[in-house]
């Protein structure tokens, strides 16, 4: 005992400095986990103390959730669509702009990032997608004679994820994007020039032995954060396509949470949707990153 | 022309032309796609009434006016929570937010980096943890927690935790590594206390840092709606308001269209002044393990 309390008082200042930022983090991360597990074993709507029920909520969401399975498929589809589309045109954007003169570059980096810091203002794809005849896509769909009608974009079930899907790309080269071009200007010059000598034949090649494995810190950066974000998707959905969408077309896993959480008060069930999501994304987190530790062997 | 605005940086080794050519094209033509919504919504906002609902839609504006700004204002001089109130809270909630967090990320950066200490690992690990999940996870629990503290309601229930946003903390810790330490015995050697390096030879020291921070913090709280939390009306901000506005439908496209760009506006200039300072410290903090 005697040697924890000085093993404390020895490192007070690194603790004290620690301090403020580590009892907030606790209290708003850590403690929120932890209570979320445990609720998600109870009933719990708020009002009344939480009953233990044991694992009925998650069987519940598995058997007896039709909504939920189709949550899990949109968020799965999404995740497995932009996650890699996003990952990979983060690292492949950053790639070829990192080749442009220092100005271009600049300019280049700026219309890239843009969309993602821009303050949400997905919602021009709104109007852009607007069901009526003034909505752009409709617009020029029907002046070019397309089609004669115009297309309920956000209110069929056929396009709404689709659409989700675009804009979230569209959204989606944020802080992975800008640590590649960051990774890509670290990397060592005289390293390609001596691939070249040992006969790498062609950028690719050069891609693959050389500068892939030089970035793995921000490779492995960005898969965490890209894959995050492609799992979280709902705001994007229900804005779009309101909330709940047509026929829960883009219902995920999140929006699902929200709608129970939120609206019915369900915390124990909600808790249980946040425990596997949770869940989920640590294990893709962990797969992706074994997958990257192979990168350019 | 040799020197044609994106000509490649040089006649580096293996790169082909036809390469360079077909790349580079991609690079254009999806850059472009990139840009539309927002060349679009820059043009939307001088667009007279009538311009925004022609057919067929024109994306370029005919006769740019300012009337949209005026209509936004009278708007939203005439709601009973003016709209300069909207732009109040978003900024105290982003000033605030930004400003604790790049302090408390930096202090408690600056011992996991530097120092050697028991549950040291364990305090990175937990926060690198936390990167992996999205705060809907922890939503519930989170909105159970302000109504203990009394805080939903008020700004602090968005602003605090923000205060412990882990990718800061991770960014912060990554680059206060580079610094020597030959630097920081030195200073210890002349008498400072742990609180005097910090704040006088590490915090200098990692400027491009913090403006990191500063951005990366400012572009998420200038976003926020509320999060769930803020609820009376004279305290939520901007980007609230503009939902609000854009559900006002045809009347209000005029003055939605103004506040778009408003929201945009502020976070692309701010990165425009601060891009080559943030990817110096993206690329030194060089997100080692």
């Amino acid at each position: 005992m005697e040697s924890i309390f000085s093993a404390i008082s020895k490192h007070r200042h690194s603790y004290i400095l620690m301090g403020p930022y580590f009892l907030l983090f606790i209290l708003f991360t850590v403690v929120p986990v932890m209570i979320s597990l445990l609720i998600s074993f109870t009933y719990f709507n708020m009002l009344e103390f939480p009953v233990w029920v044991g694992w009925q909520n998650y069987i519940r969401l598995v058997t007896d959730d039709e909504v939920f399975i189709i949550a899990l498929k949109n968020t799965i589809l999404f995740a497995a669509v932009t996650g890699p589309l996003s990952y990979i045109a983060c690292f492949f954007f950053a790639w070829l702009i990192n080749e442009l003169r220092p100005k271009v570059r600049a300019v280049m980096t700026l219309i890239f990032y843009a969309p993602s810091i821009s303050g949400n203002i997905y919602f021009i794809w709104q109007t852009i997608f607007s069901g009526d005849r003034y909505g752009y896509v409709n617009g020029i769909l029907m002046k070019l004679g397309l089609v004669l009608e115009p297309i309920q974009w956000l209110k069929d079930p056929q396009y709404i994820l689709p659409i989700i899907m675009l804009v979230q790309l569209w959204l989606s080269l944020g802080t992975g994007f800008l640590a590649f071009i960051a990774g890509l200007q670290t990397i060592d010059r005289t390293l390609l020039e001596a691939g070249a000598v040992d006969g790498v034949k062609n950028r690719w090649q050069e891609l693959w032995y050389i500068t892939l494995p030089s970035m793995r810190p921000q490779l492995m950066f960005g898969a965490v954060i890209q894959i995050t974000t492609s799992f979280a998707v709902a705001d994007v959905a229900m804005n779009m396509a309101g909330f709940p969408s047509v026929n829960y077309a883009a219902e995920t896993i999140v929006t699902h949470l929200i709608d129970f959480g939120t609206i019915r008060f369900e915390m124990g069930y909600a808790s249980a949707i946040a425990t596997v999501l949770f869940v989920i994304m640590v294990a893709s987190n962990l797969i992706v990153q074994k997958l990257l530790r192979k990168v350019g062997e | 022309m040799k020197t044609a605005a994106w000509k490649l940086r040089s006649k580096r080794v293996n790169r082909s032309l036809f390469g360079d050519l077909s790349l580079f094209f991609l690079l254009a033509v999806i850059g472009a796609f990139m840009a539309l919504p927002l060349i679009y919504t820059i043009n939307n906002a001088f667009k007279p009434l009538d311009e925004l609902f022609l057919f067929p839609p024109r994306f370029f504006v005919i006769h740019p006016t300012l009337s949209n700004f005026s209509d936004l204002f009278h708007l939203m001089t005439d709601s009973w929570v003016p709209f300069s109130r909207y732009i109040y809270n978003t900024l105290f909630i982003t000033g605030a937010g930004t400003v604790g967090h790049v302090l408390l990320a930096s202090a408690a950066a600056y011992p996991l980096a530097k120092h050697r200490f028991p549950g040291k690992g364990l305090a990175f690990s937990i926060v690198v943890l936390a990167l992996m999940f999205s705060s809907q996870v922890t939503a519930i629990p989170n909105y159970m927690i302000m109504s203990w503290i009394d805080w939903v309601d008020t700004y602090w229930a968005v602003i605090i935790p923000a205060f412990a946003y882990p990718l800061g903390l991770y960014l912060m810790k990554q680059f206060m590594e580079q610094i020597p330490d030959a630097l920081l015995e030195a200073a210890k050697i002349d008498g400072a206390s742990e609180y005097r390096i910090f704040w006088s030879i590490v915090m200098p020291n990692v400027k491009p840092a913090w403006l990191t921070l500063v951005i990366l913090l400012f572009q998420l709280l200038w976003g926020t709606d509320g999060g769930g939390f803020i609820y009376a009306e004279q305290l939520k901000p901007l980007h609230y308001a503009l939902g609000q506005i854009i559900q006002g439908g045809i009347a209000r496209a005029g003055a939605g269209a103004a506040v778009a760009l408003m929201l945009m506006s502020v976070p692309i200039t701010l990165f425009v002044f601060s891009q080559s300072r943030i990817i110096q410290t993206m690329a030194t903090s060089g997100m080692k393990d």
